[in-house]
């Protein structure tokens, strides 16, 4: 059976708890998409336009940095959320991001929902409290990364 | 209790801070048994003893490994030392592993840096035993991918056995293809049913106090959750005090704690 994209955004647990209208309304903003092995998704600085739902495979989130090359400070895979720059001004892409698998993701509009999320100021909440979560925990995750946890103690 | 003697076999360094030694009893006839997740006190002639965790497979009686990282003059001195010198071992000492408690259900195991060490005799016990388990997850954490441990292990085991092994790093380098990123972030989507799964976790403490909060997240309950604790032990039988934690001595009545045991105190600081 094929499952509708409004099926898909509604099962997915970050959408948990949301209207159907909100749903619908996000839904109308998403795509199938599809990536091989080593693609650039997006790189730093461009625009940024869209967020994705990894579906399956893994991406790396990455810098250019001199005389090291490009650097994977972190990886997104299966069911997790990349890209929250669409949210905030000057929309542009922080880092750059690869595919390290074939991946199946889904890919959201960012214009097109933040003009919505500005019509409705209560999708826009729900989107808001809902990336937040993900920066929050991305955050969690980057200070025990800074930690350096495993290294022998001083 | 006095150390017994025991020679060394092989000592081979893991990676660049690690190693592993193999021993045996000096006089050459005697068994050794132990449970995963038990640990001996070794003792460099001389120098110290330190409390290490045993990290072979406990089906082998005649020799055992441990694992250790160089962190001091004891764990410094021992890497220095050759096949045939000869070392005081007591023990086994401590609680095990639930890995009897875990039979038909899924086991997640979580770990990170040397953490995986206290975790292996289990993995050996698991895996002899793999069809009274359900899934069996490895979600293993490292600084860097030279810092993997048992690297060439686990490959064969991904290839062997039914076992979901994840990898990550916290800093990947320009060849590495796999995860980046923190361990317990990997909990939230490793393939295993909640409702009834045993949750093993052994690392640095706020490593593990994210691995509990994502495992509730979950829905693991905390009776089923269970992790190996690390204070300084000295005597091992619970006389000296060193390792006091709250009401419990992680020498004698760990260092494996079933996590509701010890959730009231787990994460103070003053404890």
């Amino acid at each position: 059976m094929v499952q509708t994209l409004e099926g898909i955004v509604g099962q997915h647990p970050f959408f948990k708890g949301m209207e159907d209208r909100h749903i619908q309304l996000i839904a109308g903003c998403a795509k199938n998409v599809r990536f091989d092995e080593g693609e650039i998704i997006f790189r730093e600085g461009d625009p940024a336009d869209q967020f994705y739902f990894i579906r399956e495979g893994l991406w790396g989130v990455e810098w250019m940095i001199p005389h090291r090359g490009f650097t994977t400070l972190q990886t997104v895979g299966e069911g997790e959320v990349l890209g929250w720059s669409w949210l905030l001004a000057p929309y542009r892409w922080r880092f750059g991001a690869r595919t390290l698998q074939p991946t199946r993701a889904l890919a959201f509009d960012g214009k097109c929902l933040r003009g919505k999320c500005e019509e409705d100021h209560d999708l826009g909440y729900e989107m808001l409290k809902r990336f937040t979560n993900v920066v929050t925990e991305r955050l969690e995750a980057t200070r025990l990364q800074l930690l350096d946890l495993y290294g022998a103690p001083s | 209790m006095l150390p017994a003697p025991y020679r060394i076999e092989k000592l081979h360094h893991e990676t660049v801070d690690t190693f592993t030694i193999e021993i045996a009893r000096a006089n050459g006839n005697g068994v050794f048994s132990f449970l995963p997740g038990q640990f001996n006190m070794l003792y460099v002639f001389g120098v110290g003893e330190v409390p290490i965790s045993i990290s072979s497979d406990p089906r082998n009686a005649r020799t055992f490994q441990h694992t250790t990282r160089v962190v001091g003059s004891v764990t410094k001195s021992m890497g220095s030392l050759k096949r045939g010198d000869v070392i005081g071992v007591r023990g086994p000492f401590g609680t095990h592993w639930p890995v009897e408690e875990a039979e038909g259900r899924d086991v997640v195991v979580v770990t990170g840096g040397i953490g995986l060490a206290p975790l292996r005799p289990a993995l050996y016990h698991l895996m002899a035993q793999r069809e009274k388990f359900h899934k069996i997850v490895l979600l293993y954490g490292a600084r860097t991918p030279e810092d993997i441990l048992y690297r060439r292990e686990l490959e064969r085991w991904r290839s062997k056995f039914d076992l979901e092994i994840q990898v990550t790093v916290d800093r990947g380098t320009r060849d590495w293809r796999g995860n980046v990123g923190v361990v317990t972030t990997m909990i939230g989507r490793a393939p295993f049913d909640p409702t009834n799964t045993v949750a093993l976790a052994c690392g640095p403490e706020v490593m593990m106090r994210f691995a509990v909060l994502e495992f509730q997240r979950r829905g693991v309950p905390s009776e089923r959750i269970y992790l190996s604790m690390e204070r300084n032990m000295k005597c091992a039988i619970g006389f000296c005090g060193h390792c006091q934690y709250g009401p419990a001595f992680i020498c004698k009545d760990g260092p494996v704690f079933r996590f509701d045991r010890i959730e009231p105190i787990f994460g103070k600081a003053e404890i």
